[in-house]
């Protein structure tokens, strides 16, 4: 999706502000962290949903939102999505409807143990990978309405394969619940020029790529 | 806490409502709640990431296995787990200084570095690190030697990078402990330099 949240190479967002700040400005920042891992831990939805979730949101809501406003946008629309919860139940805190079955509420007793676990991608290949290391690629000129992890100023460049990762679950379509459909993953170098022409300050830039982005070049 | 929500943003109210309606429905227990924040606030944070840094400096067989196999290599010193489970670390070197960003959302390296700081979310940072790195170093008061090239590694899939800083000079008698201490977060991200030593330090 050409969403708000694909920000690479956009201007005018000003400085960065580099000075420290706390983790969290708020209490309820450390609760939207909390929640939002936890319900991810349930399996109620996988990690492409939930971004997809949060970068769908309408443009201007997403960018007048703080970082953890967005995950709170985010995680209430997952599920309300998937009938875990109401807007009546949202605005109220109190049930008013039976809870559905999660796959499974994750327990204190578990929480470093899952943590540690993670979410490993790296899946079996299901075919052979379809370029080496040092071959020529174009990224396509595709633009998804749904969610897609090639960010838009990478698309419709050429770079060259600089490293093989593996076999990765494919976001395009695990976010929309239609299977991991692994893919080769690689990461693509673009020569700076090749992205920005003469505006750019990077030498290159390096993006990771699954093969249904790339075309040979 | 009071229940009195008068002083309270609407965003805070709206927060307390949905973690009470989760816990309610039975979709989440408040005990493992606090001990996911306790985990990110207390337990896991840059410091891990400065004893990989630290090794790589000392150890030439630790910092081969870190380029060849991250994940072992840093799995080695018990650092696991949610957003670093497919590492690649990133070497700088006196030509080429390497800039880890996420345009697309925050994709950041927890069991290394812990959760972001803010300025890796925000929209200044995601959107100018790939056009103007330059600029981006500016910002953080970093200059490179000229000639230097930057690159940088956009983390739009689960593959999460982490930098190894260049050994400042000096550092040959310091001990691996002493060396942890020079290794601040943003110069695993890029957007730093390891600190130089100083009396203190030594």
């Amino acid at each position: 999706m050409n969403g708000p949240h694909d920000m690479g190479g956009q201007q005018n967002f000003g400085p960065v502000d580099a000075t420290e700040k706390p983790l969290f400005s708020d209490d309820w920042e450390r609760r939207v962290l909390s929640l939002s891992l936890a319900m991810g831990a349930t399996k109620a939805w996988n990690i492409d949903s939930s971004r997809f979730a949060r970068e769908s949101l309408p443009p201007a809501q997403y960018l007048a939102s703080s970082y953890y406003e967005i995950w709170y946008a985010g995680v209430c629309k997952l599920m309300l999505e998937r009938g875990l919860v109401t807007e009546a139940e949202l605005a109220s805190g109190d049930v008013l409807t039976p809870p559905l079955d999660v796959p499974g509420p994750l327990e204190a007793s578990d929480v470093a143990a899952v943590l540690n676990r993670g979410g490993p991608v790296d899946r079996p290949a299901l075919q052979p990978a379809g370029f080496a290391v040092g071959d020529r690629v174009r990224t396509r000129n595709q633009h998804p309405r749904n969610h897609t992890r090639l960010p838009g100023y990478a698309r419709g460049r050429v770079g060259v394969i600089e490293r093989i990762h593996g076999c990765h679950v494919f976001p395009d379509s695990n976010a929309l619940g239609e299977g991991e459909c692994q893919t080769w993953l690689y990461c693509v170098r673009f020569d700076g020029e090749e992205l920005w022409g003469a505006d750019g300050t990077a030498h290159a830039v390096n993006v990771d790529c699954w093969e249904p982005y790339l075309d040979p070049a | 806490m009071s229940d009195d929500h008068s002083h309270l943003d609407p965003i805070a109210v709206r927060v307390r409502a949905l973690e009470s309606l989760l816990v309610d429905k039975g979709y989440v227990k408040a005990d493992a709640l606090d001990a996911l924040v306790d985990t990110y606030e207390n337990r896991v944070g840059p410091r891990n990431g400065a004893q990989v840094v630290a090794r790589a400096w000392v150890d030439p067989e630790y910092r081969e296995w870190l380029q060849r196999d991250a994940n072992a290599a840093i799995a080695s010193l018990g650092f696991v787990g949610r957003q670093g489970e497919h590492m690649v670390v990133l070497e700088n070197t006196a030509d080429t200084h390497h800039l880890v960003v996420c345009t697309l959302c925050s994709c950041y390296p927890w069991p290394v570095l812990g959760l972001p700081p803010g300025w890796y979310k925000s929209a200044a940072y995601r959107s100018r690190a790939v056009i103007d790195p330059k600029g981006v170093l500016t910002d953080f008061g970093v200059s490179l030697p000229e000639g230097a090239d930057i690159r940088v590694w956009d983390s739009t899939a689960e593959v999460r990078y982490m930098v190894l800083p260049m050994r400042p000079a000096g550092t040959e008698d310091m001990s691996e402990d002493a060396l942890v201490e020079l290794v601040t977060r943003d110069s695993m991200i890029g957007t730093g330099l390891a600190l130089e030593p100083t009396g203190s330090a030594l």
